[in-house]
């Protein structure tokens, strides 16, 4: 009995922590898709089933698959740049660049990832501003004036401008993620590639490729995830605009929820959010799992 | 040899190699080519941010007529004028939320992490499980739900409910972090404080936080990160300007100060400032915890 209460006792260490997520995590998800099935809004107390009256809402509103659409443009953008292009940034540092330099070069690379994204955000709406913006006084100087545009007011290219801004931001971060990892592959294989003839690029694909695979797999599935919970920089530089062609999940929720109060609604968003995302956290659960027996 | 020329024979480097020029001629384009690169991309990274400090010194004037120049003089007046039209309050509110939320969620889950990894809790599998899963759950899901039961504890619309999300949604991460530190440790060290006489409390506050100080510095700096940058619960959660922290107060201001784009530019710089300093300071523990949470 005594031992039964000095184990139970041991829960001391676990109840705060548990408690605070308990009430403000995860009873806030359950109660999200609970919500989902219901028709309500801020001023109506009694809140209506309605089934799954607005997952089908969902499906027949375009400006749903617009933001999805929007969301999937930001995963691909970002798997090229903050993937493909940060790992061969990476491998160049590593491969091309004197150690003390590459300190130096790693820590400026990586300054837009500590600044918050509302400053970098607001700060990119003035370089995509159209009377002082650099983007268009740019452009004119090369003597492109026809490639300039008022980047966050028109319809075509405002997801991409924002797109764009997220690219600056992340780059550096995931290269020096990148440069950890080949950081730790052994030297020798390097070596050995280089007595067998293989140059830079060769080894590149050869070695550091297949090395840094896991590194890899793990930025992508966070990379795609973050491109379906991008909220911020949209917030800040359109808010979904113009005439919604910006919009993105999280936005299209923000604006259903908190301004047209539509809450039911909203919440059948965040659940398809939830759900996508959980996706991409179970993979990469089951990723870094493989690793762990792999070692 | 040819396997090598023949994949990538439209390359300077590769043609260079095909025409067996001397070696170093070779390396030497190649390092033009690589080097020309890095240094456009210092400058696309660092440009925008060169040309936000000196923006701030500007008036509008001369922002418009040579937006690529250095300012003409230094107006300080402009930060003066950011700082009074808000940014001072916003500055406050940012810094005590992220300071107590650095308190809270590093001291709550190094609390937890000791437990579940020394301690024998019941049912340690399930619950680390619970705690570690909260990564898994993106704060956008839980904004509505979270809407009403803040209005219902009476802490919406005040710093308190900044605090407590900030403390929660950070939880499961730091004690990830704190936790894959303590796992490395050796085991003996807190086993003989205990054999000693010592009690688990006074293991942890005297013997385990100071040994642990590395992973908490590391934990406190990218807490300080998350809390300082923070947008979509200070954005949904804060209505009152009073209350509001820089992020959001910094879109607010974009609103009322309109045209006034120096004095933006300034609010822009002060709120950057904090973070990229502690970052170049930190930069170490910084790497550290980054690394370290990704998993190692």
């Amino acid at each position: 009995m005594a031992s039964t209460t000095t184990r139970l006792r041991g829960l001391v260490w676990v109840v705060p922590a548990l408690a605070l997520l308990g009430i403000f995590v995860y009873y806030p998800i359950v109660e999200n898709i609970r919500l989902s099935f219901y028709s309500w809004n801020a001023f109506s107390p009694n809140p209506v089933f309605v089934g799954l009256q607005n997952y089908t809402d969902a499906a027949a509103d375009p400006i749903f698959w617009r933001s999805l659409r929007n969301n999937i443009a930001y995963a691909v953008v970002s798997l090229i740049c903050q993937v493909g292009f940060s790992l061969c940034l990476a491998a160049v540092l590593e491969e091309f660049v004197h150690q003390k330099l590459r300190g130096v070069l790693r820590v400026i690379y990586f300054i837009p990832a500590v600044i918050s994204i509302t400053v970098s955000g607001i700060l990119f709406s003035f370089i995509y501003n159209p009377q002082f913006g650099l983007l268009n006084r740019l452009l004119g100087a090369m003597g492109l004036e026809r490639f300039q545009h008022a980047w966050l007011g028109e319809q075509k290219t405002a997801i991409w401008s924002i797109i764009g801004m997220s690219q600056w931001q992340s780059i550096g971060y995931t290269a020096v993620l990148f440069v950890v990892a080949i950081q730790r592959i052994p030297r020798e294989l390097y070596e050995a590639a280089k007595v067998d003839g293989a140059g830079a690029v060769r080894s590149f694909f050869s070695v550091t490729i297949p090395m840094v695979r896991e590194m890899t797999t793990l930025l992508i599935i966070l990379t795609v995830s973050g491109a379906f919970l991008v909220f911020n920089e949209v917030m800040v530089m359109t808010a979904g605009g113009p005439s919604d062609s910006s919009q993105v999940l999280g936005t299209w929720l923000y604006r259903n929820a908190f301004l047209a109060d539509n809450m039911g609604y909203a919440s059948a968003i965040a659940t398809v959010i939830f759900v996508l995302t959980f996706a991409f956290a179970i993979l990469q659960i089951l990723v870094s799992r493989r690793r762990r027996v792999e070692i | 040899m040819t396997a090598v020329t023949s994949t990538s024979a439209s390359t300077p480097i590769a043609a260079n190699r095909a025409t067996r020029g001397p070696g170093w001629i070779r390396r030497a384009i190649a390092q033009l080519f690589v080097g020309l690169i890095l240094v456009l991309l210092v400058l696309a990274v660092i440009y925008p941010l060169l040309w936000m400090v000196f923006s701030s010194f500007k008036n509008n004037s001369e922002l418009f007529a040579n937006p690529w120049s250095l300012p003409g003089e230094l107006r300080w007046g402009n930060f003066e004028r950011a700082w009074n039209a808000g940014v001072v309050r916003f500055f406050v509110n940012s810094t005590l939320v992220t300071a107590a939320s650095i308190v809270t969620t590093t001291l709550i889950s190094a609390w937890a992490a000791y437990g579940l990894v020394r301690v024998n809790v019941p049912f340690s599998g399930p619950i680390t499980g619970l705690l570690l899963g909260g990564l898994m759950v993106a704060p956008t899901v839980a904004l509505i739900p979270l809407f009403g039961l803040l209005q219902r504890l009476h802490v919406y619309d005040s710093v308190w409910a900044l605090l407590i999300l900030y403390t929660a949604f950070r939880i499961p991460f730091t004690t990830f972090l704190i936790r894959a530190y303590l796992i490395d440790m050796p085991r003996e060290m807190d086993e003989a404080a205990y054999v000693d006489g010592a009690t688990r409390t006074q293991i942890f506050w005297r013997l385990v936080l100071p040994v642990c100080r590395p992973i908490l510095v590391s934990a406190a700096l990218l807490q300080a990160l998350f809390a300082w940058n923070e947008f979509a619960f200070a954005l949904v959660f804060i209505s009152n300007t009073e209350n509001k922290t820089l992020p959001v107060g910094l879109m607010d201001m974009q609103s009322r100060l309109l045209t006034e784009w120096p004095v933006q530019f300034a609010g822009l710089t002060m709120a950057a400032l904090p973070m990229i300093i502690l970052f170049l300071i930190g930069q170490r523990q910084f790497l550290r915890g980054l690394t370290e949470g990704m998993g190692k």
